[in-house]
């Protein structure tokens, strides 16, 4: 049985589908049979970060409507074997997405893969209610920021009361905090929020944290998910992640400032 | 942090304390309303529909909240009466 991964944010530009081509390939990665669906009808973009833009003939909600078959929908990844994508359409309207499609779609993705990740638009309306509704497992991406970490306990809420499993009164959804774009010397100076307080006012498991790192820009302009980029430590934190989630024990890392030389610490900058 | 920035941020709070602070109060009240019952909003019109068929108070003059206490919940009704 796959298991379903939503990433979900509430607030947009965090880094959703970064996270999601992350996760995905590092799952794929880990020899693990993954797909990625791009929730986020009418702002369709997960293609263009995985750089299979141009490949793209029917998406999600053709298969909704059963325009056509899932096989047909589906992307096969150049690069990372057992790596597939489901783009979303650009053009349908976001009621496009109905309860029962999207159920009968996962059912079906279900009988051939490890892993579902669901890659949620942003907002708390109707389109991020649809992929997170079915999930097993949620991952909160979240900014040390005050937006991003209210708008993080929001979805939270959400997760926690219009989810299938909360609805049917199963568990609930296992929630991790992985925290996007962390700046390490800005969190020792005082100016951003550290990781222990985005832990603290949220009070989820953390599931890591990710460095901001010019290698993201540079990985979504190449088209290639950044997790492949092992020479960054954006990749490498991404590698983490996926090993935690798979139930591995890592350290963090990336979370302290490099030691600097005297005269560097004594001048400042 | 360089040797010039010690003297000026003596006792201030920085700003992501600020950031932390302000967080925890806006979340933990977000978190309460969202615990309330769905029943509230409207047993909250119909209390204030009820003390104005005998006094002519405000709407904002009826505050209601709920508290969960170790086994029991609390329902605090709060009513500020005109002067006369």
């Amino acid at each position: 049985m796959a298991k379903i991964i939503v990433v979900t944010s509430g607030k947009g530009g965090v880094g959703k589908t970064t996270t999601s081509a992350a996760i995905g390939t590092g799952m794929a990665l880990k020899g693990y049979k993954t797909v990625i669906i791009d929730f986020d009808v009418g702002l369709r973009n997960l293609d263009l970060i995985m750089g299979c833009e141009r490949r793209v003939v029917y998406d999600f909600v053709n298969v909704i409507n059963q325009d056509a078959t899932l096989s047909q929908a589906l992307i096969k990844d150049k690069r990372t074997k057992d790596l597939y994508i489901l783009p979303a359409s650009q053009t349908r309207d976001k009621d496009a997405l109905t309860k029962e499609g999207v159920e009968a779609v996962l059912n079906e993705l279900a009988k051939d893969f490890d892993y579902i990740i669901c890659d949620s638009p942003a907002g708390i309306e109707k389109g991020a209610q649809m992929a997170l509704y079915f999930a097993d497992s949620a991952i909160v991406v979240t900014n040390p920021e005050v937006s991003s970490v209210r708008d993080s306990d929001r979805i939270l809420g959400i997760l926690q009361s219009k989810s299938r499993r909360a609805e049917n009164g199963d568990s609930p959804i296992e929630e991790h905090l992985l925290l996007t774009r962390y700046n390490p010397t800005r969190v020792e100076e005082g100016e951003m929020l550290s990781v222990a307080d985005v832990e603290e006012i949220l009070a989820i498991p953390l599931l890591g944290v990710i460095p901001e790192s010019e290698a993201v820009l540079k990985a979504s302009n190449q088209g290639t998910p950044v997790i492949l980029d092992q020479a960054a430590e954006a990749g490498q934190a991404y590698e983490d992640a996926v090993a935690r989630l798979l139930g591995e024990e890592r350290p963090l890392r990336f979370t302290q400032v490099q030691k600097k030389g005297f005269f560097k610490r004594l001048l400042g900058g | 942090m360089g040797l010039f920035d010690y003297f000026k941020r003596k006792g201030e709070p920085t700003s992501a304390t600020v950031a932390k602070d302000r967080l925890q109060i806006i979340v933990a009240h977000e978190r309460s309303q969202r615990q309330r019952p769905n029943y509230v909003a409207q047993m909250q019109e119909e209390i204030i529909a009820v003390i104005r068929k005998y006094v002519n108070v405000d709407k904002d003059a009826v505050s209601i909240a709920i508290d969960n206490a170790d086994d029991c919940t609390i329902l605090e009704l709060n009513v500020t009466l005109p002067d006369k």
